[in-house]
Protein backbone atom coordinates (compact mmCIF):
# COMPACT_ATOMS: atom_id res chain seq x y z
CA UNK A 1 0.00 0.00 0.00
CA UNK A 2 1.25 3.48 -0.85
CA UNK A 3 1.57 5.49 2.33
CA UNK A 4 0.37 9.00 1.79
CA UNK A 5 1.83 11.65 4.00
CA UNK A 6 -0.47 13.79 6.09
CA UNK A 7 -3.30 12.81 8.38
CA UNK A 8 -5.69 9.95 7.59
CA UNK A 9 -8.71 12.11 8.36
CA UNK A 10 -8.55 15.87 8.20
CA UNK A 11 -11.59 18.04 8.79
CA UNK A 12 -11.31 21.79 8.51
CA UNK A 13 -13.88 24.26 9.82
CA UNK A 14 -16.75 21.80 10.27
CA UNK A 15 -20.12 23.32 11.04
CA UNK A 16 -23.33 21.36 11.59
CA UNK A 17 -26.67 23.16 11.85
CA UNK A 18 -30.02 21.63 12.66
CA UNK A 19 -33.31 23.14 11.51
CA UNK A 20 -35.63 23.17 14.48
CA UNK A 21 -39.04 24.70 15.02
CA UNK A 22 -37.27 27.46 16.96
CA UNK A 23 -34.95 28.27 14.06
CA UNK A 24 -31.47 27.00 13.24
CA UNK A 25 -29.39 25.44 16.00
CA UNK A 26 -25.62 25.19 15.56
CA UNK A 27 -24.44 21.94 17.13
CA UNK A 28 -20.87 22.07 15.81
CA UNK A 29 -19.28 25.44 15.15
CA UNK A 30 -16.08 25.66 13.12
CA UNK A 31 -14.26 22.61 14.48
CA UNK A 32 -11.02 21.21 13.03
CA UNK A 33 -10.26 17.53 13.60
CA UNK A 34 -7.36 15.52 12.26
CA UNK A 35 -6.16 12.05 13.09
CA UNK A 36 -3.08 10.18 11.91
CA UNK A 37 -3.01 6.64 10.65
CA UNK A 38 -2.01 4.89 13.86
CA UNK A 39 -3.24 7.39 16.39
CA UNK A 40 -5.78 7.29 19.22
CA UNK A 41 -7.66 10.58 19.35
CA UNK A 42 -10.12 11.23 22.17
CA UNK A 43 -12.86 13.81 21.70
CA UNK A 44 -14.11 14.71 25.14
CA UNK A 45 -17.02 16.87 26.20
CA UNK A 46 -20.26 16.97 28.12
CA UNK A 47 -23.71 16.46 26.63
CA UNK A 48 -24.49 19.09 24.03
CA UNK A 49 -20.82 19.67 23.20
CA UNK A 50 -21.33 18.33 19.67
CA UNK A 51 -18.73 15.60 20.11
CA UNK A 52 -20.90 12.87 18.57
CA UNK A 53 -22.46 15.09 15.90
CA UNK A 54 -19.12 15.90 14.28
CA UNK A 55 -18.30 12.20 13.85
CA UNK A 56 -21.83 11.34 12.68
CA UNK A 57 -21.25 14.00 10.02
CA UNK A 58 -18.17 12.09 8.84
CA UNK A 59 -20.19 8.87 8.69
CA UNK A 60 -23.07 10.61 6.88
CA UNK A 61 -25.48 9.40 9.56
CA UNK A 62 -27.13 12.72 10.39
CA UNK A 63 -30.84 13.25 9.65
CA UNK A 64 -32.06 15.45 6.79
CA UNK A 65 -32.62 18.37 9.15
CA UNK A 66 -28.85 18.71 9.55
CA UNK A 67 -26.76 20.93 7.27
CA UNK A 68 -23.10 19.95 7.18
CA UNK A 69 -20.54 22.41 5.85
CA UNK A 70 -16.77 22.23 5.98
CA UNK A 71 -13.85 23.79 4.15
CA UNK A 72 -12.59 20.25 3.73
CA UNK A 73 -13.36 16.77 5.02
CA UNK A 74 -10.42 14.81 3.69
CA UNK A 75 -10.08 11.07 4.16
CA UNK A 76 -6.74 9.85 2.85
CA UNK A 77 -6.52 13.03 0.81
CA UNK A 78 -9.96 12.72 -0.80
CA UNK A 79 -12.84 14.98 0.14
CA UNK A 80 -15.80 13.02 1.54
CA UNK A 81 -18.15 15.94 0.89
CA UNK A 82 -17.22 16.19 -2.81
CA UNK A 83 -17.36 12.51 -3.77
CA UNK A 84 -20.42 10.71 -5.10
CA UNK A 85 -22.71 8.71 -2.83
CA UNK A 86 -21.44 5.46 -4.37
CA UNK A 87 -17.82 6.40 -3.76
CA UNK A 88 -18.57 7.40 -0.20
CA UNK A 89 -20.42 4.15 0.46
CA UNK A 90 -17.29 2.24 -0.52
CA UNK A 91 -15.48 3.91 2.36
CA UNK A 92 -18.12 4.17 5.05
CA UNK A 93 -18.66 0.87 6.80
CA UNK A 94 -15.50 -0.54 5.22
CA UNK A 95 -12.51 1.73 5.68
CA UNK A 96 -14.26 3.89 8.27
CA UNK A 97 -16.47 2.08 10.78
CA UNK A 98 -18.23 3.09 13.96
CA UNK A 99 -19.51 1.56 17.19
CA UNK A 100 -22.00 3.12 19.56
CA UNK A 101 -22.88 3.57 23.20
CA UNK A 102 -25.71 1.05 23.59
CA UNK A 103 -24.37 -2.28 22.32
CA UNK A 104 -27.60 -4.18 22.96
CA UNK A 105 -29.68 -1.55 21.13
CA UNK A 106 -27.21 -1.44 18.22
CA UNK A 107 -27.96 -5.05 17.31
CA UNK A 108 -31.19 -6.26 15.73
CA UNK A 109 -33.06 -8.31 18.34
CA UNK A 110 -34.79 -10.47 15.71
CA UNK A 111 -31.65 -12.07 14.23
CA UNK A 112 -28.78 -14.06 15.68
CA UNK A 113 -25.53 -12.18 16.11
CA UNK A 114 -23.97 -14.66 13.67
CA UNK A 115 -26.47 -13.71 10.96
CA UNK A 116 -25.76 -10.04 11.56
CA UNK A 117 -21.98 -10.30 11.38
CA UNK A 118 -22.14 -12.63 8.35
CA UNK A 119 -24.38 -10.09 6.63
CA UNK A 120 -21.62 -7.50 7.05
CA UNK A 121 -19.05 -9.93 5.66
CA UNK A 122 -21.17 -10.95 2.66
CA UNK A 123 -22.22 -7.41 1.80
CA UNK A 124 -18.95 -5.58 2.41
CA UNK A 125 -16.41 -8.23 1.52
CA UNK A 126 -18.34 -10.39 -0.95
CA UNK A 127 -17.72 -13.60 0.99
CA UNK A 128 -19.97 -16.63 0.43
CA UNK A 129 -21.91 -18.22 3.25
CA UNK A 130 -19.25 -20.70 4.33
CA UNK A 131 -16.36 -18.25 4.12
CA UNK A 132 -18.38 -15.66 6.05
CA UNK A 133 -19.06 -18.19 8.80
CA UNK A 134 -15.38 -19.07 9.11
CA UNK A 135 -14.36 -15.43 9.15
CA UNK A 136 -17.02 -14.70 11.80
CA UNK A 137 -15.53 -17.40 14.04
CA UNK A 138 -12.07 -15.86 13.58
CA UNK A 139 -13.40 -12.42 14.41
CA UNK A 140 -15.19 -13.65 17.55
CA UNK A 141 -11.91 -15.22 18.62
CA UNK A 142 -10.10 -11.95 17.94
CA UNK A 143 -12.47 -9.96 20.15
CA UNK A 144 -12.38 -12.54 22.93
CA UNK A 145 -15.82 -14.14 22.75
CA UNK A 146 -15.56 -17.64 24.21
CA UNK A 147 -17.05 -20.62 22.27
CA UNK A 148 -17.52 -18.59 19.08
CA UNK A 149 -19.34 -21.37 17.17
CA UNK A 150 -22.11 -21.52 19.81
CA UNK A 151 -22.23 -17.78 20.40
CA UNK A 152 -22.83 -17.10 16.69
CA UNK A 153 -26.25 -18.72 17.10
CA UNK A 154 -27.19 -16.55 20.08
CA UNK A 155 -29.64 -13.67 19.90
CA UNK A 156 -28.51 -10.31 21.33
CA UNK A 157 -30.71 -10.66 24.43
CA UNK A 158 -28.93 -13.90 25.31
CA UNK A 159 -25.59 -12.09 25.59
CA UNK A 160 -24.41 -9.64 28.24
CA UNK A 161 -23.82 -5.97 27.44
CA UNK A 162 -20.07 -6.50 27.33
CA UNK A 163 -20.41 -9.43 24.92
CA UNK A 164 -22.76 -7.44 22.67
CA UNK A 165 -20.15 -4.67 22.52
CA UNK A 166 -17.56 -7.31 21.54
CA UNK A 167 -19.91 -8.42 18.74
CA UNK A 168 -20.22 -4.79 17.59
CA UNK A 169 -16.42 -4.44 17.64
CA UNK A 170 -16.09 -7.69 15.66
CA UNK A 171 -18.44 -6.26 13.01
CA UNK A 172 -16.59 -2.96 12.99
CA UNK A 173 -13.18 -4.57 12.41
CA UNK A 174 -14.50 -7.20 9.95
CA UNK A 175 -13.40 -5.17 6.95
CA UNK A 176 -9.99 -4.28 8.44
CA UNK A 177 -10.89 -0.59 8.66
CA UNK A 178 -8.23 2.09 8.76
CA UNK A 179 -10.32 4.29 11.05
CA UNK A 180 -12.61 3.12 13.84
CA UNK A 181 -14.85 5.67 15.53
CA UNK A 182 -16.09 4.57 18.97
CA UNK A 183 -18.87 6.73 20.44
CA UNK A 184 -18.96 6.24 24.23
CA UNK A 185 -18.25 2.50 23.76
CA UNK A 186 -18.11 1.70 27.48
CA UNK A 187 -20.56 4.14 29.04
CA UNK A 188 -23.29 1.52 29.50
CA UNK A 189 -20.88 -1.07 30.90
CA UNK A 190 -19.57 -1.98 34.36
CA UNK A 191 -16.10 -0.76 35.25
CA UNK A 192 -14.42 -4.20 35.07
CA UNK A 193 -16.08 -4.82 31.67
CA UNK A 194 -15.14 -1.29 30.60
CA UNK A 195 -11.50 -2.12 31.27
CA UNK A 196 -11.73 -5.30 29.18
CA UNK A 197 -13.36 -3.47 26.25
CA UNK A 198 -10.88 -0.57 26.35
CA UNK A 199 -7.97 -3.04 26.53
CA UNK A 200 -9.44 -4.87 23.55
CA UNK A 201 -9.85 -1.67 21.51
CA UNK A 202 -6.30 -0.55 22.31
CA UNK A 203 -4.92 -3.98 21.45
CA UNK A 204 -6.78 -4.12 18.12
CA UNK A 205 -5.74 -0.56 17.31
CA UNK A 206 -2.09 -1.46 17.88
CA UNK A 207 -2.17 -4.81 16.08
CA UNK A 208 -4.15 -3.66 13.04
CA UNK A 209 -2.37 -0.32 12.94
CA UNK A 210 -5.63 1.55 12.56
CA UNK A 211 -6.64 4.98 13.78
CA UNK A 212 -9.12 5.18 16.64
CA UNK A 213 -11.34 8.14 17.47
CA UNK A 214 -12.83 7.71 20.90
CA UNK A 215 -15.75 9.95 21.82
CA UNK A 216 -16.26 10.10 25.58
CA UNK A 217 -17.36 12.24 28.50
CA UNK A 218 -15.12 10.33 30.91
CA UNK A 219 -11.74 11.88 31.73
CA UNK A 220 -10.63 8.55 33.18
CA UNK A 221 -11.19 6.81 29.83
CA UNK A 222 -9.24 9.61 28.11
CA UNK A 223 -6.35 9.22 30.55
CA UNK A 224 -6.18 5.46 29.95
CA UNK A 225 -6.38 5.42 26.15
CA UNK A 226 -5.65 8.60 24.20
CA UNK A 227 -2.54 9.81 22.42
CA UNK A 228 -4.09 13.18 21.69
CA UNK A 229 -7.21 14.89 23.02
CA UNK A 230 -9.71 17.44 21.74
CA UNK A 231 -11.88 19.10 24.38
CA UNK A 232 -15.21 20.34 23.05
CA UNK A 233 -17.78 22.58 24.72
CA UNK A 234 -21.04 23.83 23.24
CA UNK A 235 -20.02 22.95 19.71
CA UNK A 236 -16.61 24.60 19.84
CA UNK A 237 -13.13 23.22 20.26
CA UNK A 238 -11.72 24.49 23.55
CA UNK A 239 -8.35 22.83 23.49
CA UNK A 240 -6.29 20.27 21.65
CA UNK A 241 -3.18 18.69 23.15
CA UNK A 242 -1.33 15.43 23.65
CA UNK A 243 -2.76 13.53 26.59
CA UNK A 244 0.03 14.21 29.05
CA UNK A 245 0.13 17.98 28.43
CA UNK A 246 -3.65 18.16 28.71
CA UNK A 247 -3.72 16.63 32.18
CA UNK A 248 -0.47 18.22 33.34
CA UNK A 249 -0.80 21.74 31.95
CA UNK A 250 -4.35 22.32 30.71
CA UNK A 251 -4.34 25.59 28.76
CA UNK A 252 -8.03 26.32 28.49
CA UNK A 253 -10.23 27.47 31.37
CA UNK A 254 -12.94 24.95 30.54
CA UNK A 255 -10.46 22.07 30.52
CA UNK A 256 -9.13 23.18 33.90
CA UNK A 257 -12.67 23.44 35.20
CA UNK A 258 -13.53 19.93 34.00
CA UNK A 259 -10.43 18.45 35.59
CA UNK A 260 -11.05 20.19 38.89
CA UNK A 261 -14.65 18.90 38.95
CA UNK A 262 -13.35 15.32 39.06
CA UNK A 263 -14.11 13.91 42.52
CA UNK A 264 -10.64 12.34 42.71
CA UNK A 265 -9.05 15.78 42.34
CA UNK A 266 -11.10 17.28 45.16
CA UNK A 267 -8.90 19.28 47.51
CA UNK A 268 -11.36 20.69 50.01
CA UNK A 269 -14.85 19.86 51.15
CA UNK A 270 -16.45 21.16 48.00
CA UNK A 271 -16.03 20.35 44.35
CA UNK A 272 -15.59 23.46 42.24
CA UNK A 273 -18.32 23.36 39.60
CA UNK A 274 -17.49 24.32 36.04
CA UNK A 275 -19.47 27.57 36.24
CA UNK A 276 -17.91 28.63 39.56
CA UNK A 277 -14.44 27.70 38.39
CA UNK A 278 -14.69 29.66 35.16
CA UNK A 279 -16.15 32.68 36.96
CA UNK A 280 -13.27 32.59 39.47
CA UNK A 281 -10.70 32.36 36.66
CA UNK A 282 -12.33 35.27 34.82
CA UNK A 283 -12.01 37.42 37.97
CA UNK A 284 -8.39 36.46 38.54
CA UNK B 1 -24.13 6.56 69.11
CA UNK B 2 -27.47 6.35 67.34
CA UNK B 3 -27.89 4.05 64.41
CA UNK B 4 -30.42 5.42 61.97
CA UNK B 5 -30.63 2.16 60.11
CA UNK B 6 -29.37 -1.34 60.81
CA UNK B 7 -29.72 -4.50 58.78
CA UNK B 8 -28.94 -8.00 60.00
CA UNK B 9 -28.64 -11.10 57.81
CA UNK B 10 -30.80 -9.56 55.10
CA UNK B 11 -31.61 -11.80 52.15
CA UNK B 12 -33.80 -11.37 49.12
CA UNK B 13 -35.05 -14.19 46.90
CA UNK B 14 -36.62 -13.71 43.51
CA UNK B 15 -38.59 -16.43 41.77
CA UNK B 16 -37.80 -16.60 38.07
CA UNK B 17 -39.13 -18.63 35.19
CA UNK B 18 -41.84 -21.12 35.88
CA UNK B 19 -43.40 -21.35 32.43
CA UNK B 20 -45.44 -24.20 31.02
CA UNK B 21 -42.54 -26.65 30.78
CA UNK B 22 -39.95 -25.25 33.12
CA UNK B 23 -39.89 -25.28 36.87
CA UNK B 24 -39.62 -21.98 38.67
CA UNK B 25 -36.18 -21.31 40.09
CA UNK B 26 -35.23 -19.17 43.04
CA UNK B 27 -32.47 -16.64 42.70
CA UNK B 28 -30.98 -15.27 45.88
CA UNK B 29 -30.06 -11.69 44.97
CA UNK B 30 -28.92 -10.62 48.44
CA UNK B 31 -27.26 -13.26 50.61
CA UNK B 32 -27.20 -12.26 54.25
CA UNK B 33 -25.95 -8.68 54.45
CA UNK B 34 -25.27 -6.87 57.75
CA UNK B 35 -24.74 -3.14 58.04
CA UNK B 36 -25.41 -0.14 60.26
CA UNK B 37 -25.30 3.59 59.55
CA UNK B 38 -24.85 6.28 62.16
CA UNK B 39 -26.82 9.50 62.12
CA UNK B 40 -25.34 12.12 59.81
CA UNK B 41 -23.04 9.64 58.05
CA UNK B 42 -22.93 8.27 54.52
CA UNK B 43 -22.71 4.59 53.72
CA UNK B 44 -21.81 3.82 50.12
CA UNK B 45 -22.88 0.52 48.62
CA UNK B 46 -20.58 -0.34 45.73
CA UNK B 47 -21.05 -3.08 43.19
CA UNK B 48 -21.47 -3.93 39.52
CA UNK B 49 -24.66 -4.83 37.71
CA UNK B 50 -26.17 -7.97 39.18
CA UNK B 51 -24.43 -7.48 42.52
CA UNK B 52 -27.76 -6.91 44.29
CA UNK B 53 -27.03 -3.30 45.22
CA UNK B 54 -30.33 -1.93 43.96
CA UNK B 55 -32.20 -4.84 45.56
CA UNK B 56 -30.57 -3.98 48.87
CA UNK B 57 -31.36 -0.29 48.34
CA UNK B 58 -35.04 -1.12 47.83
CA UNK B 59 -35.08 -3.12 51.08
CA UNK B 60 -33.42 -0.27 52.98
CA UNK B 61 -35.86 2.25 51.48
CA UNK B 62 -38.76 0.11 52.79
CA UNK B 63 -40.08 -0.50 49.29
CA UNK B 64 -39.57 -4.29 49.20
CA UNK B 65 -39.70 -6.62 52.18
CA UNK B 66 -36.62 -8.83 52.56
CA UNK B 67 -37.10 -12.61 52.32
CA UNK B 68 -35.42 -12.97 55.70
CA UNK B 69 -33.37 -10.93 58.12
CA UNK B 70 -34.10 -7.97 60.29
CA UNK B 71 -34.24 -4.27 59.49
CA UNK B 72 -34.25 -1.64 62.22
CA UNK B 73 -35.02 2.02 61.62
CA UNK B 74 -33.94 4.22 64.56
CA UNK B 75 -33.78 1.08 66.70
CA UNK B 76 -37.30 -0.04 65.86
CA UNK B 77 -37.82 -3.31 63.98
CA UNK B 78 -39.67 -2.72 60.70
CA UNK B 79 -41.26 -5.58 58.79
CA UNK B 80 -43.39 -4.31 55.93
CA UNK B 81 -44.34 -7.86 54.93
CA UNK B 82 -46.28 -8.28 58.16
CA UNK B 83 -47.44 -4.80 59.01
CA UNK B 84 -48.31 -1.89 56.77
CA UNK B 85 -45.83 0.94 56.96
CA UNK B 86 -47.03 3.80 59.17
CA UNK B 87 -46.94 7.34 57.71
CA UNK B 88 -44.49 8.21 60.46
CA UNK B 89 -42.07 5.48 59.37
CA UNK B 90 -42.57 6.32 55.69
CA UNK B 91 -41.56 9.89 56.51
CA UNK B 92 -38.30 8.75 58.05
CA UNK B 93 -36.97 6.94 54.99
CA UNK B 94 -37.10 8.34 51.47
CA UNK B 95 -35.49 7.44 48.18
CA UNK B 96 -33.96 9.17 45.15
CA UNK B 97 -33.80 7.07 41.99
CA UNK B 98 -31.16 6.80 39.30
CA UNK B 99 -32.99 8.09 36.28
CA UNK B 100 -34.40 11.59 36.73
CA UNK B 101 -36.18 11.23 33.40
CA UNK B 102 -38.18 8.22 34.57
CA UNK B 103 -38.79 9.08 38.20
CA UNK B 104 -40.94 12.17 37.69
CA UNK B 105 -44.50 12.01 36.38
CA UNK B 106 -44.50 14.00 33.12
CA UNK B 107 -48.09 15.16 33.71
CA UNK B 108 -47.46 16.52 37.18
CA UNK B 109 -46.26 20.08 37.75
CA UNK B 110 -43.18 20.44 39.95
CA UNK B 111 -45.23 22.06 42.71
CA UNK B 112 -47.61 19.12 42.79
CA UNK B 113 -44.68 16.68 42.77
CA UNK B 114 -43.42 18.31 45.95
CA UNK B 115 -46.79 18.72 47.67
CA UNK B 116 -48.06 15.19 47.11
CA UNK B 117 -46.02 13.51 49.89
CA UNK B 118 -47.47 16.08 52.33
CA UNK B 119 -50.99 15.49 51.06
CA UNK B 120 -50.70 11.74 51.61
CA UNK B 121 -48.73 11.62 54.86
CA UNK B 122 -49.56 14.81 56.79
CA UNK B 123 -52.67 16.75 57.85
CA UNK B 124 -51.24 20.06 56.58
CA UNK B 125 -53.57 22.53 54.84
CA UNK B 126 -53.15 23.50 51.20
CA UNK B 127 -51.51 26.90 51.89
CA UNK B 128 -49.09 25.24 54.33
CA UNK B 129 -48.20 22.59 51.78
CA UNK B 130 -47.55 25.28 49.22
CA UNK B 131 -45.32 27.25 51.56
CA UNK B 132 -43.23 24.22 52.38
CA UNK B 133 -42.88 23.22 48.74
CA UNK B 134 -41.74 26.72 47.78
CA UNK B 135 -39.24 26.77 50.62
CA UNK B 136 -37.85 23.39 49.57
CA UNK B 137 -37.54 24.52 45.94
CA UNK B 138 -35.26 27.32 47.13
CA UNK B 139 -33.25 24.91 49.32
CA UNK B 140 -32.30 22.72 46.37
CA UNK B 141 -31.33 25.72 44.24
CA UNK B 142 -34.39 26.11 42.06
CA UNK B 143 -36.41 29.30 41.59
CA UNK B 144 -39.99 30.09 42.67
CA UNK B 145 -41.10 30.36 39.03
CA UNK B 146 -40.25 26.66 38.58
CA UNK B 147 -43.24 25.76 40.78
CA UNK B 148 -45.74 25.62 37.92
CA UNK B 149 -43.52 24.00 35.30
CA UNK B 150 -43.58 20.43 34.04
CA UNK B 151 -40.62 18.02 34.33
CA UNK B 152 -39.85 18.05 30.58
CA UNK B 153 -38.88 21.72 30.86
CA UNK B 154 -35.91 20.83 33.08
CA UNK B 155 -32.43 19.44 32.47
CA UNK B 156 -31.25 16.15 34.02
CA UNK B 157 -29.45 17.93 36.85
CA UNK B 158 -32.46 20.10 37.64
CA UNK B 159 -34.74 17.06 37.61
CA UNK B 160 -32.49 15.32 40.08
CA UNK B 161 -32.81 18.42 42.30
CA UNK B 162 -36.59 18.09 42.06
CA UNK B 163 -36.34 14.40 42.97
CA UNK B 164 -34.27 15.18 46.05
CA UNK B 165 -36.61 18.03 47.02
CA UNK B 166 -39.53 15.58 46.85
CA UNK B 167 -37.63 13.11 49.02
CA UNK B 168 -36.92 15.80 51.63
CA UNK B 169 -40.50 17.12 51.91
CA UNK B 170 -41.31 14.81 54.84
CA UNK B 171 -38.13 15.66 56.82
CA UNK B 172 -36.67 12.17 56.53
CA UNK B 173 -33.80 10.97 58.68
CA UNK B 174 -32.48 8.65 55.99
CA UNK B 175 -32.16 9.16 52.27
CA UNK B 176 -31.46 6.20 50.00
CA UNK B 177 -29.84 7.39 46.77
CA UNK B 178 -29.63 4.79 44.00
CA UNK B 179 -26.94 5.90 41.50
CA UNK B 180 -28.13 9.54 41.72
CA UNK B 181 -25.31 11.03 39.62
CA UNK B 182 -24.69 8.35 37.01
CA UNK B 183 -26.96 10.09 34.46
CA UNK B 184 -25.37 13.51 35.02
CA UNK B 185 -22.54 15.34 33.28
CA UNK B 186 -19.34 15.93 35.21
CA UNK B 187 -19.99 19.60 35.95
CA UNK B 188 -23.59 18.91 36.96
CA UNK B 189 -22.42 15.97 39.07
CA UNK B 190 -20.12 18.30 41.01
CA UNK B 191 -23.01 20.69 41.73
CA UNK B 192 -25.24 17.83 42.84
CA UNK B 193 -22.61 16.29 45.15
CA UNK B 194 -22.10 19.73 46.74
CA UNK B 195 -25.86 20.04 47.22
CA UNK B 196 -25.95 16.62 48.93
CA UNK B 197 -23.18 17.72 51.31
CA UNK B 198 -25.01 20.98 52.14
CA UNK B 199 -28.32 19.23 52.77
CA UNK B 200 -26.63 16.60 54.93
CA UNK B 201 -25.15 19.34 57.14
CA UNK B 202 -28.33 21.36 57.31
CA UNK B 203 -30.79 18.55 58.09
CA UNK B 204 -28.41 16.12 59.81
CA UNK B 205 -29.28 13.59 57.12
CA UNK B 206 -28.05 10.04 56.86
CA UNK B 207 -27.32 8.75 53.37
CA UNK B 208 -27.18 5.30 51.86
CA UNK B 209 -25.50 6.03 48.54
CA UNK B 210 -25.55 3.27 45.93
CA UNK B 211 -22.94 3.69 43.21
CA UNK B 212 -20.63 1.89 40.83
CA UNK B 213 -18.31 4.90 40.56
CA UNK B 214 -15.42 4.55 42.98
CA UNK B 215 -14.16 8.10 42.56
CA UNK B 216 -17.56 9.46 43.60
CA UNK B 217 -17.72 6.98 46.50
CA UNK B 218 -14.28 7.97 47.71
CA UNK B 219 -15.37 11.60 47.69
CA UNK B 220 -18.72 11.23 49.45
CA UNK B 221 -18.70 8.17 51.72
CA UNK B 222 -17.80 7.69 55.39
CA UNK B 223 -18.19 3.92 55.20
CA UNK B 224 -18.17 1.60 52.21
CA UNK B 225 -19.81 -1.76 51.63
CA UNK B 226 -18.62 -3.72 48.59
CA UNK B 227 -21.23 -6.06 47.21
CA UNK B 228 -20.49 -8.89 44.81
CA UNK B 229 -23.11 -11.43 43.73
CA UNK B 230 -25.27 -10.58 46.73
CA UNK B 231 -22.49 -10.96 49.29
CA UNK B 232 -20.92 -8.10 51.20
CA UNK B 233 -17.34 -9.13 50.43
CA UNK B 234 -15.81 -6.18 52.24
CA UNK B 235 -16.98 -3.31 54.39
CA UNK B 236 -15.34 -0.66 56.49
CA UNK B 237 -14.27 2.94 56.85
CA UNK B 238 -13.50 4.70 53.59
CA UNK B 239 -9.84 5.59 54.26
CA UNK B 240 -8.93 2.08 55.35
CA UNK B 241 -10.78 0.42 52.50
CA UNK B 242 -9.31 2.63 49.80
CA UNK B 243 -5.82 2.53 51.30
CA UNK B 244 -5.71 -1.22 51.68
CA UNK B 245 -8.48 -3.22 50.01
CA UNK B 246 -8.49 -6.77 51.40
CA UNK B 247 -10.81 -8.79 49.21
CA UNK B 248 -9.74 -9.91 45.74
CA UNK B 249 -12.95 -8.52 44.21
CA UNK B 250 -12.40 -5.07 45.74
CA UNK B 251 -8.83 -5.08 44.43
CA UNK B 252 -10.07 -6.07 40.98
CA UNK B 253 -12.63 -3.24 41.07
CA UNK B 254 -9.95 -0.72 42.03
CA UNK B 255 -7.60 -1.98 39.34
CA UNK B 256 -10.30 -1.59 36.67
CA UNK B 257 -11.18 1.99 37.63
CA UNK B 258 -9.51 4.46 35.26
CA UNK B 259 -7.13 6.88 36.94
CA UNK B 260 -6.38 10.43 35.85
CA UNK B 261 -3.14 10.52 37.79
CA UNK B 262 -0.30 12.27 35.88
CA UNK B 263 2.33 9.66 36.77
CA UNK B 264 0.06 6.86 35.52
CA UNK B 265 -0.58 8.70 32.23
CA UNK B 266 3.13 9.36 31.75
CA UNK B 267 3.92 5.68 32.39
CA UNK B 268 1.29 4.58 29.86
CA UNK B 269 2.47 7.04 27.20
CA UNK B 270 6.05 5.83 27.66
CA UNK B 271 5.06 2.15 27.52
CA UNK B 272 3.29 2.84 24.26
CA UNK B 273 6.23 4.73 22.81
CA UNK B 274 8.57 1.89 23.75
CA UNK B 275 6.26 -0.74 22.27
CA UNK B 276 6.06 1.19 19.00
CA UNK B 277 9.80 1.72 18.81
CA UNK B 278 10.20 -2.04 19.37
CA UNK B 279 7.65 -2.87 16.67
CA UNK B 280 9.33 -0.65 14.08
CA UNK B 281 12.96 -1.42 15.02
Amino acid sequence: MVQKTGPLLEIRNLTVRFDTSNGAFTAVDGVDVSVDGREVLAIVGESGSGKSVSMLAVMGLLPDTATVTADAMLYDGRDLLQMSVAERQKLIGREITMIFQEPVASLNPSFTVGFQIEEVLRYNMGLDHRAARNRAVDLFNAVGIPEPETKLDAYPHQLSGGQCQRVMIAMAIASNPRLLIADEPTTALDVTIQKQILDLLMDLQERHGMALILITHDMGVVAETADRVIVQYQGRKMEEADVLSLFEHPQNAYTRALLSALPENATGDRLPTVAEFMAAEARA
Amino acid sequence: MTMVIQGRALTQDYVVGGGLFTKAATVRAVKGVDFAVERGKTLAIVGESGSGKSTLARIIALIDAPSSGELRVAGEVVDIARKRLTPDMRSKVQMVFQNPYGSLNPRQKVGDVLMEPLLINTPLSAPERRDRAEAMLAKVGLAPEHFNRYPHMFSGGQRQRIAIARALMLNPALLVLDEPVSALDLSVQAQFLNLLADLQDEFDLTYVFVSHDLSVVRYIADDVLVLSKGVAVEQGAREALFANPQHAYTQQLFAATPVTDIAAIRARVERRKAARAGAIG
